[in-house]
């Protein structure tokens, strides 16, 4: 185990109340596995992600409980010095959105080798090197040229790999992706699913990966942990988890995909909405949207049960 | 049933849009975006046509074409036998009315400053339908039959989820009882909970009105879902055409190979994946001969000197690609 986080809190105190967009989030990471969060807008995923690293902005934001143990520090309370030498090094980030995670006034080439310089001993021209073996690593086919570039004379799967080469820079043990599929086409996607899957099998890295896509998660993940209102509501192994989906809203997620291998049936839907993080329904929070909701959801908080081993729910139809 | 989907409510022929390229100091004409290159498709009656591509091929551009939101350059749009490239401005809008579109992202297509009521009605203020009662009535009635609340008119869109918007944009495109809907990836900024429930919605709504539509969407396994009939897109050019089993069990070009291919999916694939390398090339200057050819991986030595024509393989199954002969 390489990271454990144990009833993780983030909140962020704004002035229309208190947003508990992590309410008690446990998981773990495994050496060389990829660990999927998944989950809808809102769910708090991408914000259990950047807790990790403290990386969301504070005030309003705080980690108001829990703990994350890397190595033998606690990365929810330790000094932020110390966080820096983590940050980019140790545990690196590929954020969202390419377009707005560069910056569009410095060049490829000094965008990489920034972040070089300042955790590694190499000067200039060596880390120019470094960065331009990274850019051809992932698969950029003149890297020379592109150092040069701006950010905006990149098409979008390009600068997804750039942002790649960029978080793999200084070796990092760990690497987190927040929906580094999302916002591009399928050729591109199945291009930077296979970057993913070649970072596991030869650097045995690491990864947290952020994502709403349940078939994206069976095609790179180990484990998941699906989110639901803050929580983790349930948390398998992937093929357990799309074979033997427990959560009612697991279940749901699965069914309301279309299915490339039929079609013209209605789709199965969850109704209702994702629930707005300000009023979050009390007691199980999934309870307005869930088909077998019973009394006891609507006032009580289900606590995790244990289904078998690596597969944990948080659901009163398995207490 | 059968015999309403063999009449054509579209035919597109050889439909081009360019957009010029100036440089200089006298704005110097120096070449053209194709951003559509020769369109030929038809939709039927009730049918619902997919079009699929990735982004830059033109199928937005194709869209906006069509009910003339952009001129086209050239080539023709016949709508129930008149082609709307030709009409005047009073004809042009009498036939919108007939063909509505859906857009993308309902944050940007709704105005937020305007109720959605007041949103919902505004084709039917246009168009001068009916006295104020009358329209709120109307109003109302589309409202419900979108899975909204007639109460609810009275909200600004910032009130309303995402999916929420979207059955808005969707009661606004269905105010003026239309028989062609353009949907432009009306599902593709929604959360997968959200996706299914809109989808359902257009099945519904296109069931009890009888309508056509003309699916935009990268997502093939949306498209498998709703379409009759599939178009691949590819740099402005239609590259292949088939029937929804057809294209997904037997593709034929090397493109929509790929592209079914790097669907990700619960199910383990039996062939290993084909990887396209590179991104799409630019319109402005698009690779000569089949303009798929630098990412193609049947690829022969004519693919980049002769521009494939467009064969019909099988019944109903077109491609343009130099592999069929």
């Amino acid at each position: 185990m390489i990271v454990d986080v144990k009833g993780l809190k983030t909140h962020f105190f704004t002035h229309r109340g208190t947003v508990k967009a992590v309410d008690g989030v446990d998981f773990e990471l495994r050496q060389g596995e990829c660990l999927c969060l998944v989950g809808e807008s809102g769910c708090g995923k991408t914000v259990t992600a950047l807790s990790v690293l403290r990386l969301f902005d504070s005030p309003p934001g705080k980690i108001v409980g829990g703990q994350i143990r890397y190595n033998d520090l606690d990365l929810a309370r330790c000094p932020i010095k110390q966080l820096r030498q983590i940050r980019g090094k140790d545990i690196a980030i590929v954020f969202q959105e390419a377009q707005s995670a560069l910056n569009p006034v410095l060049t490829i080439g000094d965008q990489i080798t920034e972040q070089i310089k300042v955790h590694l001993p190499l000067n200039n021209e060596q880390s120019r090197d470094r960065a331009k073996t990274l850019l051809s690593d992932m698969g950029i086919p003149t890297p020379e040229t592109v150092m040069h570039y701006y950010p905006h004379q990149l098409s979008g799967g390009m600068k997804q790999r750039v942002l790649i080469a960029m978080s793999l820079s200084c070796d990092p043990k760990i690497l987190i992706a927040d929906e580094p599929t999302t916002a591009v086409d399928v050729t591109i996607k199945a291009q930077i699913l296979d970057i993913f899957r070649e970072l596991k099998t030869k650097r045995q890295m690491s990864t947290i990966f952020i994502t709403h896509d349940l078939a994206v998660v069976s095609e790179i993940g180990d484990r998941a942990v699906v989110m639901y209102g803050g929580k983790d509501v349930e948390t398998a192994p992937v093929s357990e988890l799309i074979g033997n989906p427990k959560h009612p809203y697991t279940e749901g997620l699965i069914d309301c995909l279309p299915d490339m291998s039929k079609s013209g049936d209605r789709l199965a839907s969850i109704p209702g909405t994702t629930p707005n993080p300000l009023e979050l329904p009390e007691g199980c929070s999934f309870h307005p949207r869930c088909s077998k909701a019973m009394g006891i959801c609507s006032h009580v908080e289900p606590s995790k049960t244990k289904i078998s081993d690596g597969h944990f729910v948080c659901c009163h139809l398995y207490t | 049933m059968k015999s309403e989907m063999n009449h054509n409510l579209l035919q597109l022929a050889d439909l081009k849009k360019y957009y010029p390229v100036t440089a200089g100091l006298f704005s110097r004409h120096v070449g053209d975006i194709k951003a559509v290159d020769g369109v030929t498709l038809d939709v039927r009656e009730s049918e619902i046509v997919g079009l699929v591509g990735e982004s830059g091929c033109g199928k937005s551009t194709l869209a906006r074409t069509i009910p003339r939101l952009e001129e086209p350059t050239s080539g023709k749009i016949i709508y129930n036998g008149n082609d709307i490239a030709r009409l005047n401005k009073k004809e042009l809008s009498q036939i919108r009315r007939e063909i509505q579109l859906i857009f993308q992202d309902p944050d940007a297509s709704l105005d937020p400053r305007m109720t959605v009521g007041d949103s919902i009605e505004e084709p039917l203020v246009i168009h001068h339908i009916g006295d104020s009662r009358e329209r709120a009535d109307r109003v109302a009635q589309l409202m419900e039959q979108v899975g909204l609340e007639a109460g609810q008119a009275g909200m600004y869109p910032h009130e309303f989820s995402g999916g929420q918007k979207q059955r808005v944009g969707i009661a606004r495109a269905l105010a003026m009882n239309p028989r062609l809907i353009i949907a432009d990836e009306p599902v593709s900024a929604l959360d997968v909970s959200i996706q299914a429930q809109i989808l359902n919605l257009m099945m519904d709504i296109r069931e009890k009105f009888g309508l056509a539509y003309l699916f935009i969407a990268h997502d093939l396994s949306v498209i498998r879902h709703m379409a009759n009939r599939v178009a691949i897109m590819y740099l402005g050019k239609i590259v292949e055409l088939a029937d929804k089993n057809d294209l997904f069990d037997s593709p034929l070009h090397p493109y929509t190979e790929a592209l079914l291919s790097a669907v990700p999916s619960f199910k383990p694939k039996d062939k290993d994946r084909i990887l396209l390398r590179g991104d799409v090339p630019s319109p402005l200057n698009p690779p000569p001969g089949c303009h798929f050819h630098p990412r193609c991986h049947r690829v022969m030595p004519i693919c980049s000197k002769v521009k494939p024509k467009q064969k019909e393989v099988a019944e109903g199954h077109l491609v343009s690609c130099h592999l069929y002969k």
